[in-house]
């Protein structure tokens, strides 16, 4: 197997590794980082429990290859807390909300969820809020919940 | 003083969840452990001539490959799950036949669906596992394939297991009154064939089993990605042949069940086998295309149902003739089957009624119970037949409802039959009529045909379709829970039920809270967990809260009165004269003098200052079984109201109400969170959800691609209603929730669906209702109507 060597922002800190090339980014972030926050449902980018941001843009980890980071910032669920432990807002509201049932798809969902709101400043409607999910899957809560955590967080975070 | 049952506890186990920093298997790494991958059959009926597995084996970085031969006289096969067998009662009654049907761990010598595993590379990494894989030569002979529920009945179908004759592996019938006296009495007789469709349960979480096998004590230690940690360790000891108190089973943080995590798995078998063979830790993480493939499905009925009414509206008799397609392999004895014969008839009355249920396999993948278990078909049924009826006798369906309904005065209702449990089936309590009309009014019904007309005109298909079920919730044989206060005085509670997004930390903890006044931050609730009790069953069938929310209670009750006895002793006085509230004992008529949990469980260690009266245990636990006398039955009404575009054949849901009564509520919060995810579920199935096979056995939505499952886009927000009929059958009064949600939408929106369509007549008697095959029933409605005008 051909080896690669990547230098990668990981929520704030610099990683260099040398990894198999072969590696996905999701798989490089929980095996080789242990940052397990970063969930896997389906492998084949429908289910978007594995979304992460690269560069601030929400990218499915499991589609892509952790040497295509080489040289970008990447965040996971892991950085959106504060040092001691406080939510971000966005944590805060999914918990006040009753948003998450398993926890399991979550990650991938707050991810996408701060996306949204650092490029959607405004309190945004129902139906938006609706579509800026639409590409995470939730078995457990029916979604309502989630719609109703993002207003939320709209609401915190001022 | 504050009571936290009732109340919206935040949960606790949101900040692990929320930060990344829960455990699902999957997130489990232990030292010195191999991965494994699984090569799964591509075939749905073949024999296996020839395995090669030496490039695999000898690929750099795999550990050895696994085949049956491996396993033989090491590691037995499924016969049946004895946890699924009917009791005595029932058994006499019904006279079923259900014939074993033992599923081997790997294929042996031949194959029977897609998916099967057939042998196990274990390896460094699973990149080079999968490898590996792709290095074994296994030589099949195509056999003939069958997947179709009434070809695989044919005498000249192949029979998949020879030892059983035919493919028929279980036939029962349930008979209450005098039905062909009711078919003779009858002014109308309609005739249908209702089919609700393999689905998966789909949790996002798949399946996964890591397993370490310390030698020094022949520990075992499991964890699983399961619902029944209890069960995996009961078959490993089985079939493995292990002392079972070495074994330790933990269902960590579980990412979804819904039911198929509800059965013990062959790689629950031998993932750990292999740790304690190689001694080396194993872990196996299924991914999503084995999960469609492998995970165990559901549903899949078909009903041929015949109905005998009056003029009026009022049902005589109901007769049904249902097969249900178990795939390769059933160990579940009649468990979803029973389950729909048991609750067909739901809230009516129709005192005959006669079913019969076969239980066939065909060359797909096994099935297991699926949030609803063997309801959601029925009530499918049932109310689609309420539909027709209104149809045929030009009634407004409600009226048909309303004339057939089980009646509060007549409640306890005996319904004539055995419930699975072998209990008499009994409606407790309720009152149908009420809550109909408060799902009624929360729709605006009346309003709504008004609008409808209005919409007619304007050439828009709106209308709106009801369903109605009942839920025998809380089903035995027990839960326990095990009470502790530890020397700081803070309270531990052990349950048996093991959690998979159902909230136990939060609820149990409310419940044993209020028993002992303290706030829900002074107990810690664990679940999932072998080690914290003896015994335990599981979380599945809308169990959790009624058998282990009981056991809890009923294990803090104790501990509360051993704490008073004790603190009498401390305090020489009787336990008259002594009152708990606020995590403290207090003297009675004098609150300045009291003594606090800690204390007490300081007084309760063994020794010379022990203050534990004679004749009782030291220790400050207490431990308790709920045993529950019989099922609690749920209820409720689903109203759907739904927009169709006749051009393009899709459906719209517009609003969605649940009316509905589980009892005590003990988080209103979390209730709801279990309807409305429930619902979510129910539209997938009604709409947009089907396992489907070609005719050679290959699955044919394998991916998230094909097998649409509902997203943000296409839930709306559930209004809800709630009825607190308090169980009879559990001190507090619970009834279960988990299902009610899941159950009753594809009734409701099929028939708000064919509402919609009205006065064109189309009959939805199949799902999903897809726009492909919602255009066809239009078209060729549109035809009939055209020759007849």
């Amino acid at each position: 197997m051909s080896n690669c060597n990547v230098k990668i922002k990981i929520n704030g800190e610099v990683i260099e590794k040398e990894i198999e090339s072969r590696w996905l980014l999701s798989d490089f972030l929980r095996d080789k980082l242990g940052l397990t926050g970063t969930h896997v449902g389906c492998e084949h980018g429908v289910c978007g429990a594995c979304t992460i941001l690269l560069n601030g843009e929400p990218v499915r980890s499991c589609l892509m290859l952790a040497v295509q980071a080489d040289g970008l910032e990447v965040e996971t669920v892991e950085s959106l807390a504060e040092e001691d432990g406080t939510f971000h807002p966005i944590q805060q509201a999914f918990a006040n909300n009753h948003a998450l049932q398993c926890g399991f798809c979550t990650p991938g969902f707050l991810m996408s969820v701060k996306n949204f709101m650092e490029t959607h400043p405004e309190l945004p409607t129902d139906d938006e809020i609706r579509e800026a999910i639409s590409g995470n899957l939730c078995r457990c809560t029916g979604y309502s919940n989630i719609i109703k955590a993002v207003k939320d967080a709209y609401v915190l975070k001022c | 003083m504050k009571q936290f049952v009732g109340q919206n506890v935040k949960r606790k186990e949101d900040y692990r969840l929320l930060t990344g920093s829960g455990k699902f298997v999957a997130d489990m790494r232990i030292e010195n452990m191999v991965e494994a991958a699984i090569l799964r059959s591509p075939y749905a009926h073949a024999r296996i001539r020839n395995i090669e597995l030496s490039r695999a084996k000898n690929y750099e970085g795999v550990l050895d490959v696994i085949v049956a031969a491996d396993l033989k006289g090491k590691v037995k096969p499924f016969t049946e799950f004895v946890e699924f067998t009917l009791p005595p009662q029932l058994e006499a009654d019904i006279k079923p036949t259900i014939k074993k049907n033992p599923e081997p761990m790997l294929a042996e010598d031949k194959v029977t669906f897609v998916g099967q595993a057939v042998a196990i590379v274990l390896a460094e990494d699973r990149y080079v596992a999968e490898d590996a894989l792709a290095l074994i030569k296994i030589d099949y002979e195509p056999l003939p394939v069958v997947t179709d529920p009434y070809e695989t009945i044919k005498e000249e179908a192949p029979v998949i297991h020879p030892e059983l004759g035919n493919n028929i592996q279980s036939y029962f019938e349930v008979k209450v009154g005098d039905i062909d006296h009711a078919f003779r009495q009858a002014n109308h007789i309609l005739k249908t064939r209702i089919k609700t469709p393999r689905v998966s349960g789909n949790p996002l979480e798949t399946r996964g089993v890591i397993a370490e096998y310390q030698e020094r004590n022949q520990q075992l230690d499991v964890w699983s990605s399961t619902q029944v940690p209890f069960m995996v360790r009961s078959y490993l000891s089985k079939l493995v042949g292990l002392v079972e108190g070495n074994i330790r089973v933990v269902a960590p943080d579980v990412g979804g069940g819904f039911g198929p995590k509800c059965a013990v798995y062959p790689e629950e078998i031998i993932i750990p086998y292999l740790a304690m063979k190689y001694k080396r830790p194993v872990k196996w993480i299924e991914d999503r295309l084995e999960h469609m493939q492998s995970t165990r499905h559901s549903r899949d009925q078909v009903h041929d149902v015949e109905v005998a009414f009056r003029n009026d509206g009022t049902i005589l008799g109901l007769k049904d003739q249902f097969l249900l397609d178990n795939g390769a392999h059933n160990s579940f004895a009649l468990c979803c089957a029973y389950n729909s014969a048991a609750h067909l008839r739901g809230m009516y009355l129709i005192p005959n009624y006669d079913i019969t249920g076969r239980i066939v396999l065909t060359n797909k993948t096994p099935n297991v119970p699926y949030r609803g278990a063997g309801r959601p078909e029925a009530v499918y049924v049932m109310d689609r037949i309420i539909y027709m009826i209104a149809d045929k006798l030009n009634l407004d369906p409600v009226e048909v409802s309303l004339r057939n309904f089980v009646r509060p005065e007549q409640m306890p209702y005996e319904t004539g039959i055995f419930y699975r449990d072998g209990a008499n089936m009994i409606l407790e309590n309720g009152d149908y009529v009420k809550s109909l009309q408060q799902a009624l009014k929360i729709a605006g019904y009346d309003e709504f045909r008004q609008k409808q007309e209005e919409a007619r005109k304007q050439n828009k298909n709106i209308g709106i379709g009801l369903s109605s079920y009942i839920e025998g919730t809380g089903i035995g044989p027990f839960e326990g829970a095990a009470v502790k206060v530890d020397s700081t005085g803070h309270i531990l509670v052990g349950v048996g039920s093991s959690p998979h997004g159902q909230s136990h930390e939060t609820t149990l903890s409310q419940i044993c809270a209020d028993v002992f006044g303290v706030s829900p931050e002074q107990v810690s609730v664990r679940a999932g967990d072998t080690s914290l009790l003896p015994y335990g069953v599981g979380t599945f069938a809308s169990r959790g809260a009624v058998t282990a929310g009981s056991a809890v209670h009923g294990a803090s009750k104790q501990l509360k009165e051993k704490f008073l006895l004790i603190t009498g002793e401390m305090l020489g006085v009787s336990i008259d004269d002594l009152e708990m509230y606020g995590g403290k004992v207090y003297l009675k008529n004098s609150p300045s003098k009291f003594v606090t949990l800690q204390e007490i469980a300081q007084a309760a260690k063994p020794g010379p200052r022990c203050k534990v009266p004679k004749g009782i245990e030291p220790g400050s636990s207490a431990t308790y079984y709920f045993v529950p006398p019989t099922v609690t039955f749920s209820s409720g009404f689903h109203v759907a109201v739904v927009e169709v575009d006749k051009e393009t054949g899709f459906v719209d849901i517009l609003r969605y109400i649940v009316v509905h009564d589980c009892g005590r509520v003990i988080n209103p919060k979390i209730v709801d969170g279990q309807i409305q995810g429930g619902v979510a579920q129910g539209i997938g199935g009604a709409l947009y959800e089907e396992i489907i096979y070609d005719k050679n056995g290959q699955l044919v939505t394998g991916t998230y691609m094909d097998y649409l499952i509902p997203t943000a886009m296409e839930v709306p927000e559930v209004e809800m209603g709630h009825q607190e009929y308090l169980s009879p059958h559990n001190p507090m009064g619970i009834k279960g929730v988990g299902e009610g949600g899941a159950i009753s939408p594809p009734a409701a929106i099929a028939n708000a669906v064919c509402d919609a369509m009205r006065p064109l007549k189309i009959e939805i008697n199949t799902l999903p209702i897809s726009p492909n095959k919602l255009r066809s029933l239009i078209e060729e409605a549109e035809r009939t109507e055209s020759v007849l005008k």
